[in-house]
């Protein structure tokens, strides 16, 4: 039976439920509805709260990085340690804490159900305690702060042996709190991600097969799975680093001497840690990128009222993303001595990822080719986005070919590019997607003056900070080092430049109140939004109330009848479609 | 140049979450139409371990392919396997084999049976934590503690994430069988018992795979391995 078929008749019934209507959770106590809750939406508000939060510290950090690197040694406060235990906290809390955080556990949870049509989650109740180890997990690591010794300033990667050994700042109680931090995050991950992928395989409604998902659903999918599969790395090397922390086993501390003094290790591999937390590292890469793909390819098709171009292969490109990240860990450890053949295997994998990320590019472009774009503040966030990972993707090419990467390994240009593509570009989504939701979670639109100000502001600020990088990078101002010091091939230059990133990275972070005042603002006085501002096809903007309310749906699910792109159908009454409206007389959508 | 060995692990690994994504997408092909008919997904749970097991699956890879690369470091002694290990595999088989009659037992709605089966194999698994925890003890007596020899400290690891995985199975069968107990039998308590059973034949299988790394017939799984990457 086809679409059009479908149309002619006059009562269409329904296809068959596949999936049978379940007894919801009800809450009984204010406790159980608001702050124990088992409704996804509200654990996604608290998820992307709490990773808010625990970013706003991180952006506090990066401040104190760029203090001490534009005016070394003129604060007091910052000396060597802290300035380490600064760069630790911040990468890894943005990284893992923040964004992981947000795009899985925040958009994730808020959208999964509402875009597949589904009631909640699969596992309401372990969707929850996913919530609750996440904090617990947050909380461990705050406690660092507040130890003897600090928080650990091991870098984000904790390599072995300086990870565990005195001189590494937090080396007593901040790098044991670290890591059990760090397994109480994926614990809690572990159980979020499980429902994550459940209720993407079990939970959709009628009609809403996998290749009419949208494309953010597809996006956090893929991320999930990956997750799933990467994150026992990190998990495998944490356990065993806090063993021979605390046990003093020797997977990974070879024996080694420390002020004249044999130590008990023997005979460990750090280089055994260092494929153990790639395996992780990597892929987290694209656990971060691919939500924020899925997110930016449903943003530009909605405000530029256009089907998204191809949308086979960006789902088969996302897949092929998400297979191929994980087996290019290596690239980062091409300075650790490996074989030139692995080298040149990772090598050849790198640049491959280019391929279905290209796909990806052309289409979003080739989305906007001709169509009628609305320079919303999302549409301009996620113009943003394609810009940025652009850029920070083509340095990637450079980065990927071992010669390159070699002399560029420990200088500045990494930081640049490993914060275009994954800093900045995926928070310019995650913004984007704040100010397309909001009307949403809330019921109120943002105001637009101040959100494009506020993208201005973050767009081109991001800039000012990291395109200079990459060009301290070149002339070989090294990363990682607290103070530059006299050297003699660095420029005297350089240091004006890390003066006007230092300005750059003050203003920016500091326009971010723009963000938070239009937020806390517009919940009270910003403009009712009705239930589809956007005129939005996918199923969350086609619930009964605004915002959703406990179950989503009212009394029936919603049946899908199209793709989640059914923009600028010649012959429909609007624009669009939306994917749960009755099928036209003679309509072909997929 | 021993990690093409966790590489190839991630590609079986790859390899089974590719075959699963593509027969989903062909799924999505077909279904092309609204009302076509779609084959009764399994249940949600069901699939949920399933996604479970494979996360755990990974884990464990992981843990065996760091077993395999660092036991070529000259320092490694492997500890002599405690005999009760022996006796704690049977224990082991004895539980996952009680806990398949169980399932038996469920689908032909014998609550009574299911009752006694769920005891022996709850037990078993009891005895076989025991067990464990006697080999450790009986390393520790002849002075190999983890932090002695690398390759003991594999054995208390691999053990000891082995045995938790072990008590979180235990937890889940607690509930089961305080459902068999107040009376709610039928499908959902079927359902409940064959989550289970499947959870221990995994733990089984992933145990075998221990054991036999343990007790180092698997050495030459790793040579073989390392000459084909020199």
């Amino acid at each position: 039976m086809t679409d059009a078929t479908l149309g002619e008749k006059e009562n269409v019934l329904p296809p068959p439920a596949e999936v049978e209507d379940v007894e919801l959770y009800h809450a009984k106590s204010w406790l159980t509805h608001y702050v124990f809750s088992q409704d996804a939406k509200y654990i996604a508000i608290q998820y992307a709260g709490t990773a808010i939060g625990i970013g706003l510290v991180a952006l506090v950090m990066s401040w104190v990085i760029r203090l001490q690197l534009a005016f070394p040694g003129a604060i007091p406060f910052i000396d060597a340690s802290r300035y380490y235990q600064a760069v630790t906290m911040h990468g890894m809390i943005m990284v893992v804490y923040m964004l992981t955080a947000i795009f899985l556990g925040g958009f994730g949870n808020y959208l999964i159900p509402l875009m597949v049509g589904a009631r909640d989650m699969v596992f309401p109740y372990v969707n929850m305690l996913s919530y609750w180890v996440y904090l617990l997990a947050t909380l461990v690591l705050v406690a660092s702060f507040f130890v003897p010794g600090g928080p650990t300033g091991a870098g984000w990667t904790l390599y072995p042996p300086q990870a565990i050994m005195s001189g590494t700042p937090g080396n007593d109680y901040g790098i044991i709190l670290m890591l059990a931090s760090l397994i109480l995050f994926i614990v809690g991950f572990t159980m979020g991600g499980l429902n994550y992928v459940v209720t993407v395989l079990q939970g959709r409604t009628r009609g809403m097969t996998l290749m009419r998902m949208p494309l953010t659903v597809w996006g956090i999918f893929a991320a999930a799975v990956m997750a799933l599969l990467a994150f026992p790395g990190l998990f495998v090397a944490c356990v065993m680093l806090l063993l021979d922390r605390t046990l003093g086993t020797s997977f990974f501390m070879p024996s080694i001497v420390e002020g004249g003094e044999h130590l008990k290790y023997n005979g460990g591999s750090p280089i055994l840690f260092q494929h153990l937390f790639w395996f992780f590292g990597h892929p987290e890469v694209y656990i971060v990128a691919l939500p924020a793909f899925g997110i930016v390819s449903d943003l530009i098709s909605t405000h530029a009222r256009k089907n998204i171009f191809g949308y086979r292969m960006m789902v088969w490109a996302i897949v092929a993303i998400g297979v191929l990240s994980m087996v290019v860990w290596g690239h980062h450890m091409y300075v650790s001595g490996m074989n030139p053949l692995f080298g040149f295997f990772f090598a050849v994998t790198t640049l491959a990822i280019a391929l279905p990320t290209a796909i990806k590019v052309y289409n979003w472009v080739l989305t906007l080719w001709r169509a009628d774009i609305h320079f919303t503040t999302p549409m301009l966030f996620a113009l943003g986005f394609i810009v940025t990972f652009v850029n920070g993707g083509i340095t990637g090419l450079y980065l990927g070919n071992v010669i390159v990467d070699v002399p560029l390994s420990a200088t500045m240009f990494v930081v640049a590019h490993f914060h275009m593509v994954m800093g900045v570009a995926p928070v310019l989504v995650i913004f984007g997607a704040i100010y397309h939701w909001y009307p949403k979670i809330t019921g109120r639109m943002l105001d637009e003056t101040l959100g494009k100000i506020h993208f201005w502001i973050t767009f081109l600020g991001a800039y000012a900070i990291f395109f200079p990088m990459h060009y301290l990078g070149l002339v070989g101002v090294p990363r990682r080092f607290y103070e530059l010091g006299e050297t003699a091939f660095v420029p005297h230059s350089a240091a004006a430049l890390n003066i006007f990133i230092t300005v750059a990275a003050l203003i920016v972070g500091a326009a971010q109140a723009i963000f938070f005042f239009n937020v806390f603002w517009s919940l009270r006085h910003g403009k009712p939004s009705g239930s589809n501002p956007w005129r939005a096809t996918s199923l969350e903007w086609q619930t009964p109330e605004t915002p959703p309310g406990h179950g989503n749906w009212g009394k029936e699910l919603p049946i899908v009848y199209r793709w989640a792109y059914a923009y600028s159908v010649p012959g429909a009454p609007e624009d669009y479609l939306p994917q749960n409206a009755p099928p036209l007389k003679g309509e072909h959508s997929p | 140049m021993f990690f093409i060995l966790i590489a190839s692990i991630a590609l079986w690994w790859l390899a089974r979450q590719g075959v699963l994504r593509s027969s989903f997408a062909e799924e999505g092909e077909i279904a092309d139409f609204p009302g076509a008919e779609l084959l009764p997904r399994p249940p949600a749970a069901k699939v949920g371990l399933g996604v479970f097991l494979a996360v755990a699956g990974c884990l464990f890879s992981l843990l065996c392919a760091a077993f395999f690369m660092r036991m070529d470091a000259p320092d490694w002694q492997a500890p002599p396997i405690p005999g009760i290990l022996w006796f704690n595999t049977a224990v082991l088989i004895a539980s996952s084999l009680a806990l398949d009659l169980a399932r038996r037992a469920a689908d032909r709605r014998e609550t009574d049976d299911v009752k006694s089966w769920l005891l022996v194999g709850g037990g078993c698994a009891l005895l076989f934590l025991l067990g464990q925890l006697w080999a450790w003890r009986e390393l520790a007596a002849q002075g190999l503690y983890a932090s002695s020899n690398p390759a003991n400290a594999f054995f208390y690891l691999l053990t000891g994430i082995h045995a938790l995985h072990l008590v979180g199975g235990l937890a889940a069968l607690a509930r089961t069988a305080r459902a068999a107990w107040s009376g709610h039998g039928g499908a959902d308590l079927a359902a409940g018992v064959e989550l289970c059973a499947i959870y221990w034949h995994f733990l089984l299988f992933v145990w075998l795979l221990l054991f036999a790394m343990l007790a180092g017939w698997a050495d030459n799984f790793g040579v073989i391995c390392r000459r084909l990457l020199s």
